[in-house]
């Protein structure tokens, strides 16, 4: 059964419609893609699924039960994690505190095993962190400050973990060996679904693509059926308006 | 049905004052971006420049009139614009308010310096000696007529220049977009000088029709505009003509009451305090906003080591024994007043400093647990302080419970207006039993005597015990302080303050966090208040009254309010080197009621706070233990010198001020060579190339920052 489910998901902002009925499925031990070009609403998806947006139109499941109506913080306590585009680290704790600051969190509603400190600093470790621990969050580079979101994000133990262009500010280097943490989290079971530009990332990481344009789902399939989509070609050359309509 | 139509007219009267000043308010904002606190005090200088003008002068009511409202008013704007609005272009929330705040303070020492407070001056209607008119069954003076037809000309006026004049469209222009405005050719800087002109001047004139119903006092007459915020809060601070709605249902309200509220001790207040009541409910009744992302800003607060907290606490009983000892009973006093304050003071660290809420009510809750104190603190009961810190926190959570869904200046406003209500109203209730069950009472209509405390038998009535007591108290409550910051808990409100959508995302209860700060800000508030209460012996209102809580607020962001050293800067720069100054400098004295006031003017230029700055100078002798142990060693020394009364107050004050100063130098001095000799690997990045010459290591370690693909730029072709 999918973790995640999205069902005819509607966003306007005024006469604009940023999300236009749209569904997805993400499934456990998986990574689900969702690509499309800049203003093709990801983002505000993201935003809409984590609770930060509301929505006009449509339902969204976490596990089977229906989370449309539950604030963010809710939404967290039942197994969604996200982390931001636009970076939202908490810039007057170092690392180890931003991650600590989830650990907390999660101890506030769940008995877990072992003390906090060592969650925070084997989580750290997981997404190489360790050296880093005590640096201020403003110092890092994107990259590193990106692996500081998903360390965090991974403290609440999701069950759906939400990523916003992860890879966006890292090396080549750094990006493949982030492809390998994404399998490793999707193994541990977490539902992944991951939103990014770096197409090369998408098709090595993924297991399912959604590509949206203009607020829609214009194709779906394993990475190598998108490849050769004539819509979603379309959509990226821009050849052709008929995909639009 | 007269009375009704009597009092419609008084409150129709009332409701186009109020709606002049709230749109020059509205003006202001929309094009600046900055709601101004000293708003209705520009309107109360306006007022006593024409009472100088026509009253004392003697000059005719049409000179007066254009010389205040043509002349003073619209150059006293510009010049705010020009030279504090100006600079607060992207700076935070908390500052702009602050800055705003300072300005009111000023202001009103301003006017207190130049007409001395308690001389009477009336101030006649307009056309007070013409028969009023009649309006079927009753009357209309000539002074409401006045007052009705310059609203009704003040909304024709600024529909036009809004809807038809070229400034007015480039002005509704800059408030949508700056930038994009510039491009078309207007000239936002002129067009926000213009705003800042028309809406000082609309503020003057708001001030002149309102004076005459009021005693012309300062402090009274710029809160009294605190009720055209309401009228501006209708139209969500944007909307002129909501604004103008918004008048006449305040304006109306305050009429009715006045004609139908039935005679009684406990209603009187709820007259002037129903216009803040009207604003805070419509506050809480606005739209739900979005929960806000990271907000950038240019404040960094280090945490607190527990060393260091240690070092403050200890610094903090030794300045208390040191002053007990060598202080007369009269000093003791006069600076007694600077550690239980200190406490209300450290209440905003938690709040502003880690959580980044508002609050203009501290010392209302302070005042709370004054009055417990008074109450349940008889013989000194020091069981009383705990009472004090719950009551005051309960109060605390009960007034954050609907005003939690507000944020920034919309805090601001509601804490603000539950501290007017308790001023005007419910801090002047008599005894008030509910259903018989149990009294509450405040000040009891009039003051309040307090017991000092009694510990374990052992009376602190002595304001040298008192001084130590006060200080060891001082001391636990920075500790407490400083543990809250470095929980899990003070983890999750600085994550707060930095981006309420991140922490929800992580599972964190927003609500319950804030109202938990909420909570322990005002209890410890509260426990300051009552300890402030014991020192003074008898309280009254007026100890604990909004305007007398703003420099406290001031004063805390000035130090830096991330820090409980801010505290201390807090209410040593109030209550002890103000009242220094005005002993040691009499002549000059009446001007150190504006000093507040231009201190936290200079906000803008140091949002980081002056604690900062001090704790970066001593960071040589901090990070030398020898050098505290030398320190340590020669203070005590001074001390025991001055205990042997070889050394005087003068000289010992002075030497404790040098001594640690001539340390620092000398640390520093020591250690510049070794320094002279490290490689730049600290140079901030931005200063590399400006203080030393820049490397290819530099420009990848940029790239990296920048996190471009070092390929992309230099190797692509």
């Amino acid at each position: 059964m999918a973790r995640l489910e999205v069902r005819d998901l509607t966003v306007r902002y005024g006469g604009h419609v940023a999300v236009d009925g749209v569904s997805l499925d993400a499934e456990a031990g998986r990574v689900t893609g969702l690509i499309g070009p800049n203003g093709a609403g990801k983002t505000t998806l993201f935003n809409v699924v984590s609770g930060l947006l509301p929505t006009q139109r449509g339902k969204i499941f976490l596990d089977g039960r229906d989370v449309t109506r539950m604030n963010p913080s809710r939404r967290a306590r039942r197994g969604l994690a996200r982390t931001f585009q636009r970076l939202e680290l908490f810039s007057m704790l170092s690392v180890r505190d931003n991650v600590r600051v989830a650990v907390d969190s999660r101890r506030s509603w769940s008995r877990d095993p072992g003390t906090a400190a060592d969650a925070t600093e084997e989580l750290m470790g997981r997404v190489g962190l360790t050296e880093l621990a005590d640096e201020r969050v403003d110092a890092l580079p994107t990259g590193q400050a990106r692996l500081v979101e998903l360390g965090r994000a991974l403290a609440t133990r999701p069950t759906v973990l939400l990523l916003d262009e992860p890879a966006s500010g890292q090396d080549d280097q750094e990006t493949r060996a982030f492809g390998g943490l994404l399998g490793e989290i999707a193994a541990s079971g977490v539902a992944v679904v991951l939103v990014e530009h770096d197409v090369g990332l998408v098709m090595r990481a993924c297991d399912h693509v959604y590509v949206l344009d203009f607020g829609r789902v214009i194709a779906s399939g394993t990475p190598e059926e998108i490849r050769h989509d004539e819509a979603v070609l379309a959509a990226y050359l821009g050849t052709g308006v008929g995909v639009r309509t | 049905m007269d009375k009704f139509l009597t009092f419609t007219i008084v409150g129709l009267s009332t409701a186009a004052i109020y709606s002049v000043i709230a749109s020059g308010l509205v003006l202001t904002y929309t094009t600046t971006g900055v709601f101004n606190f000293a708003h209705g005090a520009a309107g109360m200088l306006a007022a006593f420049c024409y009472w100088q003008f026509h009253f004392d002068w003697g000059w005719p009511t049409p000179v007066a009139l254009v010389v205040v409202l043509l002349v003073l008013a619209p150059l006293f704007g510009v010049l705010l614009e020009m030279v504090i609005m100006r600079n607060l272009e992207g700076t935070s929330e908390t500052t702009r308010l602050v800055v705003s705040i300072s300005l009111l303070v000023a202001m009103i020492g301003l006017s207190v310096l130049i007409w001395k407070p308690d001389e009477s001056r009336p101030m006649a209607r307009f056309f007070q000696s013409s028969a009023p008119i009649s309006v079927g069954p009753t009357t209309i003076t000539w002074h409401q007529m006045v007052t009705l037809l310059t609203a009704v000309a003040v909304a024709l006026g600024l529909w036009l220049v809004l809807t038809r004049m070229r400034v007015g469209i480039a002005m509704r222009a800059a408030v949508d977009d700056r930038n994009l405005t510039m491009l078309t050719g207007a000239r936002p800087r002129r067009v926000q000088m213009l705003a800042w002109a028309i809406g000082t001047a609309l503020a003057g004139i708001g001030g002149i029709l309102i004076a005459p119903g009021l005693v012309l006092d300062a402090s009274s007459l710029s809160l009294v505009i605190v009720s055209a915020y309401a009228a501006a809060i209708f139209g969500r601070l944007r909307s002129l003509p909501m604004t103008f709605v918004g008048a006449v249902v305040v304006g109306c309200a305050e009429g009715y009451l006045q004609g139908y509220l039935p005679q009684s001790p406990f209603l009187t207040g709820l007259r002037t305090a129903a216009s803040v009541l009207i604003l805070f409910v419509v506050l809480l009744v606005l739209p739900n906003p979005r929960l806000r992302g990271r907000i950038r800003s240019r404040e960094f607060f280090p945490a607190p080591t527990w060393k260091g907290a240690l070092g403050f606490a200890a610094a903090m009983v030794a300045g208390g024994v040191i002053l007990a000892t060598t202080l007369s009973r009269p000093d003791l006093i006069t600076y007694g007043q600077v550690f239980s304050l200190g406490i209300v003071a450290l209440s905003l660290v938690p709040l502003i400093g880690f959580a980044g809420q508002v609050s203009l009510c501290q010392l209302s809750f302070a005042g709370i647990g004054a009055v417990v104190m008074a109450h349940l603190g008889g013989g000194g009961n020091p069981l009383a302080l705990l009472w004090a810190a719950l009551i005051a926190g309960g109060v605390g959570a009960l007034v954050a419970l609907p005003a939690l869904r507000l944020s920034g200046i919309y805090l601001a406003l509601a804490t603000a207006s539950f501290a007017i209500v308790l001023d005007r109203w419910l801090f002047l209730l008599p005894r008030l039993s509910v259903f018989g069950l149990f009294e509450v009472s405040t000040f009891n209509q009039g003051s309040l005597s307090v017991d000092s405390l009694t510990i374990f038998g052992a009376s602190f009535a002595d304001p040298g015990r008192q001084m130590i007591l006060m200080s060891v108290l001082f001391a636990l409550a920075a500790l407490l302080v400083v543990w809250v910051r470095r929980s899990a808990f003070g983890r999750i409100l600085v994550a707060m303050k930095d981006s309420e959508a991140a922490c929800a995302t992580l599972g964190i209860d927003l609500f319950g966090t804030k109202l938990a700060v909420f909570a322990l800000s005002a209890a410890l508030a509260g426990v300051g208040g009552a300890l402030y209460a014991t020192q003074l012996g008898s309280i009254s209102p007026g100890n604990f009254d909004f305007v007398t809580g703003l420099p406290v607020f001031m004063m805390t962001v000035v130090g830096g309010v991330g820090m409980v050293g801010a505290a201390l800067f807090c209410t040593v720069s109030l209550y002890a080197v103000l009242p220094l100054y005005s002993a040691l400098l009499p002549s000059i004295a009446r001007y150190a009621v504006v000093l507040p006031g231009l201190a936290g003017l200079s906000l803008a230029r140091n949002p980081g706070g002056a604690v900062q700055d001090v704790r970066e100078g001593f960071l040589p002798l901090r990070t030398s233990p020898p050098a505290i142990g030398a320190t340590v060693g020669i203070v005590a020394g001074l001390y025991l010198l001055r205990m042997l009364d070889v050394l005087g107050n003068w000289p010992f004050a002075v030497l404790l001020i040098v001594v640690p100063m001539a340390a620092n130098a000398a640390v520093q001095g020591l250690s510049r060579p070794e320094k002279a000799e490290e490689p730049g690997a600290d140079v901030p990045l931005e200063w590399r190339g400006i203080v030393r010459p820049w490397t290819e290591a530099d420009r990848i370690e940029l790239d990296q920052a920048l996190g471009v693909n070092e390929v992309e730029i230099h190797g692509a072709t």
